[in-house]
């Protein structure tokens, strides 16, 4: 699809890749695009490794498949990278993020070939700094984000910031870390 | 439908997964009464009604059931008692309910179900096909299909003008593919709460049990000598509920800008070769197509949306002009031949001696990806048929493993 950029997440049960696919597809939405977040759903159990994609574009989208092709593919779990063929399909002109605290040369030659764009991300420490506990989600999205470039970084600030305050508004301490997560991913990236 | 009144509406851009859409629909249409017991994947159906229920939104009575056996019978005696009704469910759920099924038609009671089309057993799995609605296909419900969230939503607020037309006074089914739309967020437009109450109106039954002034019954035992009369009287029931469904299409038309029918022509006005397909799949078929049409294939969809009742005529004469159909079934029948589509629209090409080449294909089985790729290789097999002779089978699975 044309003027569309699509997404593969890879995750386990109980990490919130699904959640984070629809927190993405959600703040795409509210800056006005065209979007489709939605797991594979299997024998779905707490740690089995699962599928969720996203489809964000500036048209309708109608395709109703699984995503074979992707532009960017999200790692929540890099152990994953043992067992799952996350590259598979992945554009070359497209980029890979892992959720890890080692460097992009130490993943690269984990990932079956792949030429493209190796980004990784140290969720885990930028979550437990911020938060105080590993929800690796909220700095995975930002670096989503911030890789493929789907939205202006001050859009996205913007409008998580309105999320948080509106879904956190009885405990406002825990916005500041979420908006510091982020920030630290966005960091973390080069972006 | 003379109670029906359009409000024009705005539209109120959202972003729902289908699951959600219909449970607004239901939430703003507010129909009396609610029994459902729960089944993946259409849970979320019942649960999200439940909430709006408790958070005072809509003031519909949620009964708890024990069973989809229960619910169904619950659902007729509510109706029959004179209260707009409806429930969810999916896959073994309305196996559980087919006896019920048939009661609900034949006495005529004008019950909604949303159902979420999953697989039935076995192998056992939660996963979309078509199994769950097409083993249902002859107990006298109407059945709507829906490509996305949008059309699931558009055609709840569309079931009850369509089901209590006293032309018709028969079940509707609003169906959609379980998790490729139940649990995909996409962009929808909602409408306005007012205009959708508005277009649903109330029910106001002729006949129903709690009305002392006028007995009725319901359900009686009939002798041999009327069974053939009443069965007649419900078939002729369904057919006009073909001209009731194009009316009610209209006037949603008026109210939202949005246009329904029998089923959707995509690009198919030229096309040398159409795909017939139901479902969310149709979206991945125009996709297909668009692509295609750009290296100059001359090709279309045909995205059936009525399946009860089913327009055999209508199909027939808008595929008389392509040299190739494909029918896609998304569900087996075990006769050796073709699934529903597959049998049902060959025959009205048949009798109606529209002689075009016609494959089945079946597709998608317990939740079986298909893809934009399988689309074109099933044009691609049209055209070998049509412009190279090329002998295919006329009855095959897409995707299978060998």
């Amino acid at each position: 699809m044309k003027n569309t950029l699509e997404i593969r997440w890879h995750g386990r049960g109980g990490q919130g890749a699904k959640t984070a696919a629809l927190l993405l597809a959600d703040v795409c939405f509210k800056t006005g695009q065209n979007v489709q977040g939605f797991p594979e759903y299997g024998p779905e159990r707490m740690g089995a490794p699962i599928t969720a994609f996203n489809r964000i574009s500036t048209d309708p989208i109608r395709v109703h498949s699984n995503i074979y092709y992707p532009d960017v593919v999200v790692v929540v779990d890099e152990t994953l990278l043992h067992s799952v063929d996350v590259t598979n399909g992945l554009k070359e002109e497209g980029a890979i993020i892992v959720n890890t605290p080692k460097p992009a040369e130490e993943i690269r030659p984990m990932l079956n070939g792949y030429a493209g764009k190796v980004v990784t991300v140290d969720a885990r420490a930028i979550s437990e700094e911020t938060l105080g506990k590993n929800f690796p989600n909220t700095p995975m999205l930002a670096a989503t984000v911030a890789v493929s470039g789907v939205m202006e970084k001050t859009a996205f600030i913007d409008n998580m910031h309105e999320s948080f305050a509106h879904k956190f508004a009885k405990k406002p301490e825990v916005i500041d870390g979420n908006m510091k997560a982020l920030e630290a991913a966005f960091a973390a990236v080069g972006a | 439908m003379s109670k029906l009144e359009i409000r024009k509406s705005k539209e109120l851009k959202e972003r729902m997964s289908g699951n959600e859409a219909v449970a607004y629909a239901i939430c703003q249409v507010e129909p009396d009464v609610m029994p459902a017991f729960p089944i993946t994947p259409s849970t979320e159906i019942p649960q999200l009604v439940s909430n709006y229920i408790a958070n005072g939104q809509m003031d519909t009575d949620f009964i708890p059931v024990e069973s989809e056996h229960s619910a169904m019978s619950a659902a007729i005696g509510s109706e029959a008692a004179g209260a707009r009704t409806m429930t969810a469910t999916s896959s073994a759920g309305l196996a559980l309910m087919w006896e019920e099924l048939l009661l609900a038609a034949s006495n005529r009671m004008p019950v909604a179900l949303t159902l979420v089309n999953r697989t039935l057993s076995g192998p056992l799995n939660i996963n979309c096909d078509h199994t769950d609605g097409m083993g249902a296909r002859d107990t006298g419900w109407i059945q709507i299909y829906a490509e996305d969230n949008q059309e699931v939503y558009d055609n709840f607020i569309q079931a009850y003008p369509i089901a209590e037309d006293p032309r018709v006074r028969l079940p509707i089914m609003i169906c959609q593919d379980g998790f490729i739309t139940s649990h995909a967020v996409q962009n929808i437009k909602l409408l306005e709460t007012e205009s959708v109450k508005a277009f649903a109106g109330t029910y106001e039954p002729e006949e129903f049990l709690l009305n002392p002034g006028k007995p009725v019954a319901v359900g009686p035992y009939s002798i041999s000598n009327f069974v053939m009369e009443a069965r007649k009287a419900q078939a002729e029931a369904m057919e006009n509920a073909k001209e009731v469904i194009l009316e009610v299409a209209g006037k949603f038309a008026e109210m939202s800008g949005r246009q329904y029918g029998l089923f959707e022509e995509y690009r198919t006005e030229d096309a040398d070769y159409i795909m017939v397909i139901m479902g969310s799949a149709a979206g991945t078929a125009k996709q297909a197509v668009d692509e295609l049409r750009e290296e100059g294939w001359k090709v279309g969809v045909l995205k059936l949306r009525v399946f009860r009742p089913f327009p055999e005529k209508e199909i027939a004469e808008a595929l008389k002009n392509c040299k190739a159909a494909a029918i896609m079934d998304r569900c087996e029948s075990y006769n050796g031949n073709a699934a529903p589509l597959g049998s049902e629209i060959c025959a009205g090409l048949f009798r109606t001696k529209t002689m075009i080449e016609a494959v089945n294909y079946t597709y998608g089985l317990g939740g079986r990806d298909f893809t934009t790729e399988h689309v074109r290789g099933v044009f691609a097999e049209l055209r070998a048929l049509v412009e190279e002779g090329k002998a295919i089978p006329q009855n095959q699975y897409i995707g299978l493993r060998k």
